[in-house]
């Protein structure tokens, strides 16, 4: 195998004012009248701070501030028990504010889709240009701003949705086009953001792994969009879109669809390009997802919550050929959910886990850790919709069981010492597994853990093109060459 | 047990999967009407 994850990088952006633009909330404010704008006010009574935000304790997990299991020892509910002195920078990304991501969406836009008012683009010009990711040219193309009448005029006749921040319009988003669903306001608002989010997560992981954007070979996005217009729906290239923003000049990319396996699908089609020696430099990205913004919006009101889903996530990962320190992606240990299997859990979690670990005469006991769908049950208990990470290791456990390797009354054991506590956003690809590889790569180089298995499952169902399910999982594994202790 | 009854089928991906619960009432006796699994996370 001669194949590592690099380095990887993490953010989060904070995004109240896009909870009313999220597929659920939005459906749901868009009934006509009163029942509408009831909603949306009692939604806006419910959202954090940018500063709760930042010191909620999963999202310092997720930017590395903290370990998972830090989790285990924080009362709940976390988001009344903030970390103190939390800070915005983390050893694997960053949370950004709203406003500044604005400036930020200005800087991805290349159509002049969004309109922003004079007065807010000289407080995020401010803000941009103490950044170290902006440059004179993505600075000048904030522009001077345009003014709020010609932005409510174009918001009054359909063509453009508003854009709000602390509660006033201070620009808007056009559709591109009068009868193509593809290119209204909203599709290409949920794009770019997803382009925005991934080309900050990516100018992180170049500033921590001390890369070059042109030593990029080559760009896999794993986001959930659909970028294309009438005639190709789904046609894609955010990847290119992202390498383009973040001065990948010797780059090209594709796009993966896997639901919310995606990002595993990215990191084994990376390794498999660099093993190849097709490419020698492979960046996997994910932006945020808009979809996902405030799904679960309706539970947390009803149990006088925070609104928790108020965060884009962006993930990125560097994957390239053996360097004698990180550890290795072991591609003779790759799980796949194949069409002709059962889709029970049993044979899901078989296929996924004991196949490939047979496969290379390895037990799953031996097995330092498990890192599986990794959702906030913060987010998902008050909606009925469970513990997720909890569920899918208890089913682990039952399969080393069922397997011989523990007892039935040590399933709970196991879940303790190999899984871990949920932390991540519910931003569908983004919980899949790979919110722990940046932990990881840390234990791993620091000779603290050996193996971690990645598992994650796609719900291909969801697109009612076939019933079944889908799923990966990757063995990464410390280098054998690095021998620090 | 289900025979003569039809059944309209939801399944959860990290539950109980929807054609896994179709399989058992067809070996129950019953006729599917719909079947889907859904994603709530």
């Amino acid at each position: 195998m001669s194949v590592v994850v690099r380095d990887c990088s993490y953010v989060l952006v904070h995004v109240p004012s896009f909870i009313r633009y999220g597929s659920k909330p939005y459906r749901d404010i868009s009934v006509n009248g009163g029942p509408g704008r009831d909603l949306e006010k009692k939604i806006y009574e419910r959202v954090r701070t940018y500063e709760e935000v930042v010191a909620y304790p999963p999202n310092q997990v997720f930017i590395g501030n903290l370990h998972p299991d830090a989790l285990r020892d924080i009362s709940q509910p976390w988001y009344e028990h903030p970390v103190p002195g939390a800070k915005r920078q983390g050893k694997f990304g960053e949370i950004f504010p709203e406003d500044e991501f604005y400036g930020w969406m200005k800087v991805a836009d290349d159509f002049d889709l969004i309109w922003l008012t004079p007065e807010f683009i000289q407080t995020v010009r401010q803000k941009l240009a103490s950044s170290p990711f902006a440059n004179e040219v993505q600075l000048k193309k904030l522009g001077p701003g345009t003014p709020l009448d010609k932005i409510l005029h174009k918001v009054e006749d359909d063509s453009a949705l508003p854009l709000y921040h602390d509660g006033a319009v201070v620009g808007s988003i056009r559709r591109d086009h009068d009868a193509d669903d593809s290119l209204k306001a909203h599709i290409l608002l949920e794009n770019l953001l997803a382009k925005t989010s991934g080309a900050l997560v990516m100018y992180h992981l170049f500033k921590r792994a001390g890369m070059k954007p042109e030593e990029v070979d080559f760009i896999l996005s794993c986001s959930e969009e659909a970028v294309g217009d009438r005639y190709n729906r789904g046609g894609g290239s955010l990847s290119k879109a992202i390498g383009e923003m973040c001065h990948c000049i010797n780059a090209t990319g594709h796009d993966i669809k896997a639901f919310c396996a995606a990002p595993l699908h990215a990191i084994l089609d990376a390794a498999s390009l660099v093993e190849a020696g097709v490419f020698n430099h492979v960046v996997v990205v994910g932006g945020g997802c808009l979809a996902k913004i405030g799904m679960k919006y309706s539970s947390h009101l009803k149990h006088q919550m925070p609104i928790l889903e108020d965060v884009l996530a962006g993930i990125a990962f560097w994957v390239t050929k053996d360097d004698g320190i990180n550890p290795i992606i072991r591609l003779d240990c790759i799980g796949k959910h194949p069409i002709g299997a059962a889709s029970n859990q049993q044979a899901i979690m078989t296929s996924l886990v004991l196949k490939p670990l047979n496969k290379i005469g390895k037990k799953m006991m031996e097995i330092d850790r498990y890192a599986t769908e990794m959702h906030n049950p913060e987010v998902t208990l008050p909606a009925g919709s469970g513990n997720t990470p909890y569920t899918n290791y208890k089913i682990m456990g039952a399969l080393a069981a069922m397997a011989g390797e523990i007892s039935p009354s040590s399933i709970e054991e196991f879940v303790k010492t190999k899984g871990m506590p949920g932390f991540s956003p519910t931003q569908g690809h983004v919980p899949a597994a790979v919110p722990f590889l940046g932990h990881a790569l840390e234990a791993m180089r620091e000779g603290r853990m050996k193996t971690t298995l990645f598992v994650a499952k796609g719900s291909l169902f969801l697109g009612r093109m076939s019933q079944l399910s889908d799923g990966m999982s990757f063995l990464l594994e410390r280098n054998p060459k690095n021998k620090v202790e | 047990m289900f025979k003569g009854k039809k059944a309209i089928v939801i399944g959860e991906r990290d539950g109980v999967p929807g054609p896994a619960i179709a399989q058992c009432l067809l070996a129950a006796g019953a006729e599917i009407a719909y079947v889907t699994t859904e994603c709530f996370v």
